[in-house]
């Protein structure tokens, strides 16, 4: 029952990158449907896949979605302040599920 | 339900290895739980210091409550403190549960192949209690990539639900020790093509596990005649729960 003071995270590998699933998150205070389920085709390369699917890098001041392919930026979002801005510009198009 | 940030409490806590430990929240409303999905974890130090990390779901507890299952991270910033220090009745604030992409749907009667490794398992056992809770006629294979017996997170429950289910299968992998008489070795693509299901059957397959787990799996699960798009992979610590 102690309590939680934490520490600043010392992340080992500087190229460590997470799931696009775990943009879920972040994106759900902004869409009211999930869009890491949603099929992105890849601006630079062509690649199509999942949100989900791709690179998450989260050790700058935004998170940036890589394509798992080429390394292509895909997104970018940036949240400080009580803002969100939101860069979708590496994707060509998104394929939404709707249920 | 997404989109806000709430606090959660702590109502039950149930040690599942030596360095894993299930955590039972309940929310302040009604949570609705898809098999594979994850919360986001918010704590806040004394100073204001804040740290998130996303934390798979391995059981919706109707109408407010849910499991997560935290493997402790020795080094982790996060991790520790959940396995070691939370108690019963502190509080936690929790996103989610968020992801429609690695999720199992009761409405999908596909055959389902899951492949976990380690504590990849957590969200696959989701799945299997999911599968179980709605009935399901369809064949689930669960396919269990483990160090050890003792590191095996929901060993009983999984071996009980083998015994008791007519569709739930469960095959083990001990890659260091194995119970005597069995096997040990890591998994290759010869035991995997001898375990899972057919690819005829065109079984709907979730993987979860570390990243050179899962990359290896999906490419062997491809040279067995599996469609990529019937293949989700979530690599273990791809959420960010990893420290």
């Amino acid at each position: 029952m102690s309590e939680w003071t934490g520490r600043p995270a010392e992340r080992s590998a500087e190229d460590d990158y997470l799931d696009g699933n775990a943009l879920a998150g972040p994106l759900s205070e902004v869409f009211a449907i999930d869009i890491t389920a949603a099929l992105g085709t890849c601006g630079t390369c062509g690649d199509r896949r999942a949100v989900a699917e791709a690179h998450l890098y989260v050790n700058a001041p935004a998170k940036i979605l890589r394509c798992p392919s080429c390394g292509g930026v895909l997104l970018r979002l940036d949240e400080r302040g009580g803002r969100v801005i939101l860069d979708l510009s590496g994707f060509t198009q998104l394929t939404i599920e709707v249920r | 339900m997404s989109g806000a940030w709430n606090v959660a409490d702590v109502v039950g806590l149930r040690d599942e290895t030596p360095t894993a430990r299930t955590i039972r929240l309940r929310l302040p409303v009604p949570v609705r739980v898809l098999a594979g999905q994850h919360v986001d974890l918010r704590l806040t130090a004394p100073d204001g210091y804040q740290a998130v990390r996303s934390y798979s779901v391995s059981a919706g507890i109707p109408p407010d409550g849910l499991e997560i299952t935290v493997e402790e991270l020795p080094d982790g910033e996060v991790s520790p403190y959940l396995v070691r220090d939370l108690g019963v009745g502190d509080q936690v604030e929790v996103r989610g549960p968020v992801g429609g992409w690695f999720v199992w749907r009761p409405e999908d009667d596909s055959p389902v192949q899951l492949i976990g490794g380690g504590s990849g398992v957590v969200p696959l056992m989701a799945m299997v209690r999911a599968h179980q809770m709605a009935s399901h006629s369809s064949p689930l294979r669960l396919l269990y990539s483990v160090r050890s017996p003792e590191a095996a997170v929901f060993r009983h429950e999984l071996e009980s639900l083998a015994q008791a289910s007519g569709t739930f299968g469960l095959q083990w992998v001990y890659t260091r020790t194995a119970p005597d008489g069995q096997p040990v070795g890591r998994l290759d693509a010869e035991t995997l093509g001898a375990s899972v299901l057919d690819s005829g059957a065109d079984p709907a397959i979730f993987v979860c596990g570390a990243t050179g787990f899962v990359e290896a799996v999906a490419g062997w699960l491809v040279d067995l005649g599996h469609a990529p798009d019937r293949i989700k992979t979530e690599r273990y610590g791809g959420l960010g729960g990893a420290s």
